[in-house]
């Protein structure tokens, strides 16, 4: 067994304001160029610790507000479907929105609007780092545990990992792949677990599901 | 564990008091003084009689401080407030030196506490100015807003900017509240506690009670809003709203409410919902006394539909606190009722008294509806509206004040 046991973390996000407010399409185009890496990260993946329903009908909050304010139905679409887990780096994926929206603007009529008070505010979050005390040793404790891992734990591990480590890899299968060979396959399951288009309630759940059926089955 | 975190972990889950066991360690031994200027009466009060003693518990120095003043100076506050939520409202000169003066003469009061805190909050504005009094400030002060300023009245905002301008960070409930400032600005939603009298569980009989107390009948649909006399409440439109549903279905309404030693205007409006009332023999307006907790309790579980029609809310914890009890909220478009009134999901949010009764018909005829958003409504605000959520985000955010800019902050290792 590897010398090196898998540290459980948590973390908790405090959301701050960058301070750019946008009414317009055109606006929300100058906001996004403006906007720090931080607040487009926010947008995708903060998300997913802040207060919300968790049952949201689009996948970022630029697709929702573009859908709910603008009720420009077919750009929400478009934004909503971008998945950020394609994109190298930030700078990729804020590049994709700009082009989106762009192209909306190109073919509108005229410059959608919202209400005063439906702005969309960009905002940004920092992260704490907490220590929950536990270790594993051993990969076949990954079941049970991740299983009783709080939501924070989820998205320090599977989300936040991937801006985190040169790799760009969740912390799970980087740990297996660091076992050496014996876990690969797990390994490649946990890396195909869809981190985007779902709660980090489901997240826990399909992950808890993929450690319970490689360790029964083997 | 002390018993009163204990208790928590039955509500709110053992990771949430984990959560604030980790992020207390940091801050072991800070003083931290809450500053604002009512002890009873409104949301603010209402968050620090709890928050005050768990930070307590949490192993920090934490006091409380309310300012106090004459009628003049409550006058100018209680302006600032309705022109930071839009109003356009010039207050004079005098006002405005009444303001400082009693600012100033506050900071005497308890200079030494505010000059040596670590971590000073100060909320809203009417304690605003007193950073204007303590120029050898050892902590990091932070101006807490709990109003909706999405579109303040600029003169007085400019006024009072002058004052938040200079403190460390400011927090509003919501990032559409937040304004040009050039220091730290966090988004931290107010919460309600789940363990005080206004939100525990209640037996049947006393939930019961209120309507033979309070002369209602138990055969009709209940109707309640709960919240100060407060033009921005809009009771009247409330009123407007039940006398459309009644045309159709038999109800009943309840507008239950209280003043605040802050709040000068309560009377008079009072005295136009009682006037708007009368001769309405369903509508019932109750005036109950600040620590009338459980009765709003119990009014709360009583009603089919709770009502929360405001033209302007910095958060509305009387939102939070229905749905915690299961109950599906009609509520005004606009501030912070938007994160807790998912429209069609956990309530409708709506602006006007048309829509208020075009939603309430439907609820009243949709039983099944209703159950649905009540179970709703009570999941979201474990998740995200009770008060160790909201503790944890000030811890949060002191131990991200003493770590300057950095985005990430490992205390793992502390």
């Amino acid at each position: 067994m590897s010398a090196q046991p898998f540290h459980v973390k948590d973390c908790a996000l405090i959301a701050l304001s960058t301070g750019i407010a946008v009414q317009t399409l055109r606006e929300f185009r100058e906001g996004l160029s403006l906007a720090p890496a931080s607040s487009i990260y926010h947008h995708f993946w903060g998300r997913f610790l802040q207060p919300r329903f968790d049952e949201p009908e689009y996948n970022n909050d630029f697709a929702a507000w573009v859908y709910h304010s603008l009720h420009e139905k077919a750009l929400a679409e478009r934004l909503s479907v971008i998945d950020p887990t394609e994109f190298h780096d930030i700078e990729g994926l804020r590049g994709e929105l700009i082009d989106r929206v762009e192209e909306h603007l190109d073919l509108s009529e005229w410059v959608p609007w919202s209400q005063a008070d439906e702005q969309f505010h960009f905002m940004y979050s920092k992260i704490l780092v907490m220590d929950t005390g536990r270790c594993l040793e051993d990969p076949r404790l990954l079941a049970d545990s991740v299983s009783r891992m709080s939501l924070g734990s989820i998205f320090y591990h599977f989300i936040d990992a991937r801006r985190r480590t040169p790799e760009k890899v969740d912390d799970f299968s980087a740990w297996l792949l660091s076992l050496g060979e014996d876990y690969q396959d797990l390994a490649a399951a946990v890396m195909a677990v869809d981190p985007y288009f779902s709660s980090l309630k489901e997240i826990r759940r399909v992950l808890s599901l993929c450690f319970s059926r490689y360790f029964k089955e083997d | 564990m002390s018993s009163l975190l204990n208790a928590y972990t039955s509500v709110a889950g053992e990771d949430v008091i984990n959560h604030l066991l980790q992020l207390s360690k940091p801050l072991a031994g800070k003083k931290v003084l809450h500053v604002n200027s009512t002890r009873e009466g409104g949301g603010v009060a209402e968050i620090l009689h709890k928050l005050v003693p768990l930070m307590a518990d949490l192993g920090l120095d934490v006091s409380w401080e309310v300012i106090t003043g004459q009628p003049d100076f409550y006058k100018c506050t209680k302006s600032f407030h309705n022109a930071l939520q839009g109003h356009r409202i010039t207050v004079g000169t005098g006002l405005l030196e009444v303001y400082e003066k009693t600012n100033r003469e506050n900071a005497e009061r308890f200079e030494d506490v505010l000059r040596e805190a670590d971590f000073v909050f100060i909320h809203d504005p009417q304690p605003a100015a007193l950073i204007d009094s303590i120029p050898n400030r050892k902590g990091k002060w932070i101006w807490r807003c709990h109003i909706d300023c999405s579109r303040p009245y600029r003169p007085i905002w400019k006024y009072l900017r002058d004052y938040c301008a200079r403190y460390d960070a400011s927090i509003f409930s919501l990032p559409d509240f937040a304004q040009r400032l050039s220091h730290p600005q966090y988004i931290i939603a107010p919460s309600i506690d789940p363990l005080s009298e206004k939100n525990i569980s209640l037996p049947a009989g006393e939930v019961n009670e209120v309507f033979s107390e309070f002369g209602l009948d138990p055969d009709l649909p209940l109707l309640v809003q709960v919240s100060r006399f407060d033009r921005f409440k809009d009771p009247l439109g409330v009123i407007e709203a039940f006398m459309q549903v009644r045309r159709h279905v038999p109800c009943q309404l309840v507008l239950a409410g209280g003043g605040a030693s802050d709040d000068p205007e309560g009377q008079a409006v009072l005295e136009e919902v009682l006037t708007a009332a009368s001769g309405e023999p369903d509508v019932h307006v109750l005036v109950l006394p600040p620590d009338a907790h459980r009765k709003i309790n119990a009014l709360q579980r009583a009603a089919d539909i709770v009502i929360q029609k405001s033209t302007r809310e910095g958060f509305g914890l009387t939102v939070s606190e229905a749905m915690w009890k299961a109950r599906p909220v009609v509520g005004g478009d606009t501030g912070g009722i938007r994160i807790q009134v998912i429209d069609h999901y956990t309530g409708f949010r709506v602006r006007t008294p048309e829509g208020a009764a075009l939603r309430i018909r439907y609820l009243l005829h949709h039983k099944d509806k209703r159950l649905e958003m009540g179970k709703r409504a009570r999941r979201l605000v474990r998740e995200n509206f009770l008060l160790t959520r909201h503790l944890r985000e000030y811890m949060a955010l002191m131990i991200s004040l003493m770590n300057g800019s950095q985005d990430r902050i490992d205390i793992s290792t502390s």
